[in-house]
């Protein structure tokens, strides 16, 4: 006689009922992507590749490019990685390696909080106390003496990608830091170890070890915080300066894709619609790939270490 | 005096692993059946099977009959749920529910099971439950506290209450005390004792001397086979096979 | 010898200093914001910022209080949908979830909790704007649930995870049923942190402003009805912020200040509950 997994008929409905719910989740999904693609089309069939490096926006003669706000997107985020990666790094290094035990808690917490602080908040602090703080200290001194570089050259009036990038690299910190910590975590107590007891100082330590342990999880941090950087909205709308030009200059205002979203969706219709939410449609992809990029990289870096590599 | 299970001809696989062979058994009612037997002979496989608890385990599959008064329990006609109702077990690591008070703890089976109770129906049964796993005046005043809370011996004497609180005919006991310490586990024998008045006990354990102590017959594992069943004052005075012999004396572990 | 000995102790001092500058520096803004938000916030932060309407350019006085009110429904409309499909979701992945139909919603999940919350405004616009014709709260809820519903699965999922096995075993050997083993034991056993995640999830989307900008778009006035633009409190801190009036920037900073409260508050509550377990 065999025995069999006897099913309950309730046990069933209570799967099946969760297995609805589960389902729920993976249509919205398929439908967001459904919806984005369907609704982009007409701009899509209109300009079709062009449509990314096209620098016209011109709502009335209903002509579309995005280049402009891809530019913007690109370059704000990546200067907010270049300036949040070596400070959230070194920060988790301080946090992991030199602060006291009971230091550790309260200021990864406070790393933390920085994460809780909605988007419209920085950008309202952006608008009033960082930017005139960036502009009179170091965006006016920058020009005044290094103005004949082309990254530095123009008029500052504080509103900028200069400004957006800085104000994201404070928004992407934590995300950055959190990670960062996981990944020094993972190396092996006993090879730190090893250079400190063959004479070796704690920065060496630091250097050759973590250097090398952990420089594919770092740089898979520095993705996650650049998917981050990616989409962010409002605080980048309220201190990038809102004008659609591919310029050099750092100081120059820009735009980004997620912010003439914001700005002129409500009130846009036909064409010039569709090419927002065609825009939408690329940052969708973007983050997506990025994402799962840094969760690959991640991922392999994780198992790297539970092998004990 | 007549038997609470039949065991025949009991062969089970997890996948291609044959794990038990041919166990024919008879544990007769009110009675305290001690199974034990070196690690990996099977002991607490086959314990498993009284309940069905392998149920979960998709790798897991049995041939032969294990009836309960008369019932094949592996019967399709035998619902799971009911039956472990009547044939209750304890763990070897005690495992209060976290979250819920020591009250909670014993009354959960009870709630759960559909009957419709009354209050004051289950704060009977949970007080008769706790009496009669010797934990009552321990806790009485403190059945609000977590179960969790409770010391190690006391977390197993609230599990026992658990399981008597839904009022089995069996109750199986997977090495109850190989994770306290000898006061703790003197109390839980001492338990067992009374217990098998009411109840049909099987008790795995490594322990033999523990097995003298408790148990009316004993059931000697070895590799899967059911190598001899006696009553224990035989089994470790006289034991009929040489293999029960080479265990008892020492011969292996 | 000596030097190179002095030379790398140098080094070593020296970056010992610059990893406590990271540090600093990376907190620095945290205590910066809510300096500038106790000050600047205090200025407009009276009782009737909290129960007045807003009031015209140049009235002094006014406030937030539809504002208030909005996010309130708002977040309450979006969790009467999302907390029953987040969290039945994660306990199908926790309890159920082995597969690829199981993996596939994990990649969903996965893919939601990385989508910038603008693009969640454009589905709301799609869905519900479009063929309604008008802006209203339902659109605005809808966006929302797509922020909060992948966030509670996976706190779900991981907590249900942690519940170890000898529970499921002991409510096995006692007889109950499965679906009754999930639900009032496993969940509950896991309760404290579904709920955190749960608060921790509220907290994000009451401070959401991006998928509300063209979904419920934002009122002047007292207004309950769901399929009406309604007011909320983030829309009300942008609008007050890029307007060229002094006094509406103070009380930009005040909502601001509202605003921060309630998260926080939420946010610790939710910690707090965590505590409280172990």
């Amino acid at each position: 006689m065999e025995t069999r997994t006897g099913r309950n008929p309730k046990d069933l409905a209570f799967e099946r009922a969760s297995a609805l719910f589960a389902f729920a989740v993976l249509a919205l999904t398929v439908l967001l992507f459904a919806v984005l693609l369907r609704e982009s089309l007409p701009a899509l069939r209109t300009f079709g590749a062009r449509f990314l490096v096209s620098g016209t926006w011109d709502p009335v003669m209903e002509k579309f490019g995005a280049l402009p706000f891809i530019y913007g997107t690109l370059v704000s985020s990546f200067l907010a990685i270049l300036i949040a990666v070596p400070l959230s790094v070194g920060a988790a290094i301080f946090i992991n390696e030199f602060a006291p035990a009971w230091l550790k808690n309260p200021v990864s917490f406070l790393a933390e909080l920085l994460a809780a602080i909605p988007s419209v908040i920085y950008g309202l602090w952006g608008i009033f106390v960082m930017v005139p703080m960036l502009r009179d200290y170091l965006m006016k001194p920058l020009a005044k003496y290094l103005g004949f570089i082309p990254l530095f050259k123009g008029p500052v009036y504080g509103p900028s990608v200069l400004a957006a990038g800085w104000l994201l690299s404070i928004m992407i910190v934590p995300f950055i830091l959190s990670v960062s910590r996981e990944v020094l975590a993972t190396v092996p107590q006993r090879q730190k170890e090893a250079v400190l007891s063959l004479g070796g100082t704690r920065w060496e330590m630091i250097r050759i070890v973590i250097g090398q342990h952990c420089i594919p999880g770092i740089f898979g941090a520095t993705v996650l915080g650049l998917g981050r950087a990616l989409g962010e909205t409002m605080a980048v709308t309220m201190v990038i300066g809102n004008r659609p030009e591919v310029f050099l200059s750092l100081f120059q205002q820009g735009y980004t894709m997620a912010a003439v979203i914001a700005n002129e969706f409500a009130e846009a219709g036909g064409l010039q619609l569709s090419s927002l939410i065609l825009i939408g449609l690329l940052l969708f992809l973007v983050t997506l790939v990025v994402n799962l990029a840094a969760k690959w990289m991640l991922k392999k870096m994780v198992a790297r270490a539970s092998r004990g590599i | 005096m007549e038997n609470v299970l039949v065991i025949r001809n009991l062969n089970s696989w997890f996948g291609d692993n044959h794990v038990l062979k041919n166990i024919r058994m008879e544990i007769a009612k009110n009675s305290v059946t001690s199974v034990m037997g070196p690690s990996g002979c099977g002991k607490s496989t086959f314990i498993r099977c009284l309940n069905r608890m392998h149920d979960m385990t998709p790798s897991f599959r049995m041939e032969g009959e294990i009836l309960l008064d008369g019932v094949n329990i592996y019967s399709e006609s035998v619902d799971p749920v009911y039956l472990r109702r009547r044939v209750g077990m304890v763990f070897q690591q005690a495992n209060p529910f976290p979250r819920m008070s020591v009250f909670e703890n014993v009354a959960v089976g009870l709630r759960l099971n559909g009957r419709k109770l009354s209050k004051s129906d289950i704060a009977e049964v949970v007080e008769r439950s706790l009496r009669m796993a010797a934990l009552w005046n321990e806790v009485k005043d403190h059945l609000d506290r977590p179960g969790v809370s409770l010391s190690g011996g006391q977390q197993q004497r609230l599990c026992i209450a658990r399981a008597l609180a839904v009022e089995p005919e069996v109750l199986l006991m997977d090495e109850p005390c190989s994770a306290l310490d000898p006061v703790s586990t003197a109390k839980i024998e001492e338990l067992i004792e009374d217990l098998s008045e009411k109840y049909t006990i099987a008790v795995v354990t490594h322990n033999m001397q523990q097995a003298a102590r408790i148990s009316d017959n004993v059931a000697f594992f070895l590799m899967g086979e059911l190598i001899e069943m006696d009553k224990s004052g035989k089994m470790f005075t006289n034991p009929s096979d040489k293999r029960t012999e080479q265990y008892i004396t020492g011969r292996f572990g | 010898m000596e030097t190179i000995t002095f030379r790398r102790k140098a080094v070593d001092r020296a970056m010992k200093w610059a990893f406590h500058l990271c540090a600093f520096l990376v907190i620095l803004p945290l205590f910066l914001i809510f300096f500038d938000l106790l000050i600047k916030g205090a200025k407009e932060l009276r009782w009737t910022l909290l129960t007045d309407l807003p009031h015209p350019v140049g009235d002094p006085g006014g406030g937030i209080a539809n504002g208030i009110l909005g996010t309130f429904v708002i977040t309450l409309l979006t969790m009467t949908w999302s907390v029953p499909v987040a969290v039945m979701c994660g306990i199908y992945l926790a309890e159920y979830g082995r597969g690829k139909f199981a993996s596939a919603v994990r990649f969903a999940v996965d893919t939601l909790t990385g989508v910038p919350s603008i693009i969640m405004g454009i589905f709301g616009y799609i869905l519900i704007v479009l063929p309604m014709k008008r802006f209203s709260a339902w659109a605005g809820a809808a966006a929302l649930s797509m922020i909060f519903i992948p966030v509670v699965v996976r706190t779900t999922e991981d907590m249900l995870r942690t519940v170890p096995g000898t529970v499921r075993e002991a409510a096995l050997a006692l007889g109950i049923e499965h679906w009754k083993t999930t639900l009032f034991i496993t969940v509950r056993t896991a309760s404290s942190g579904i709920l955190t995640g749960i608060l921790l999830a509220m907290a994000r989307i009451i401070g959401e402003t991006a998928p509300l900008l063209f979904t419920t778009l934002g009122n002047q006035f007292w207004q309950t009805r769901l399929d009406q633009p309604m007011a909320a409190m983030p829309l009300q801190v942008f609008s007050y912020a890029i307007s060229p009036y002094e006094d509406w920037h103070d009380k930009a900073w005040a909502g601001a200040l509202v605003l921060i409260t309630m998260v926080l508050l939420i946010n610790l509550g939710a910690r707090f509950l965590t505590r409280e377990k172990q």
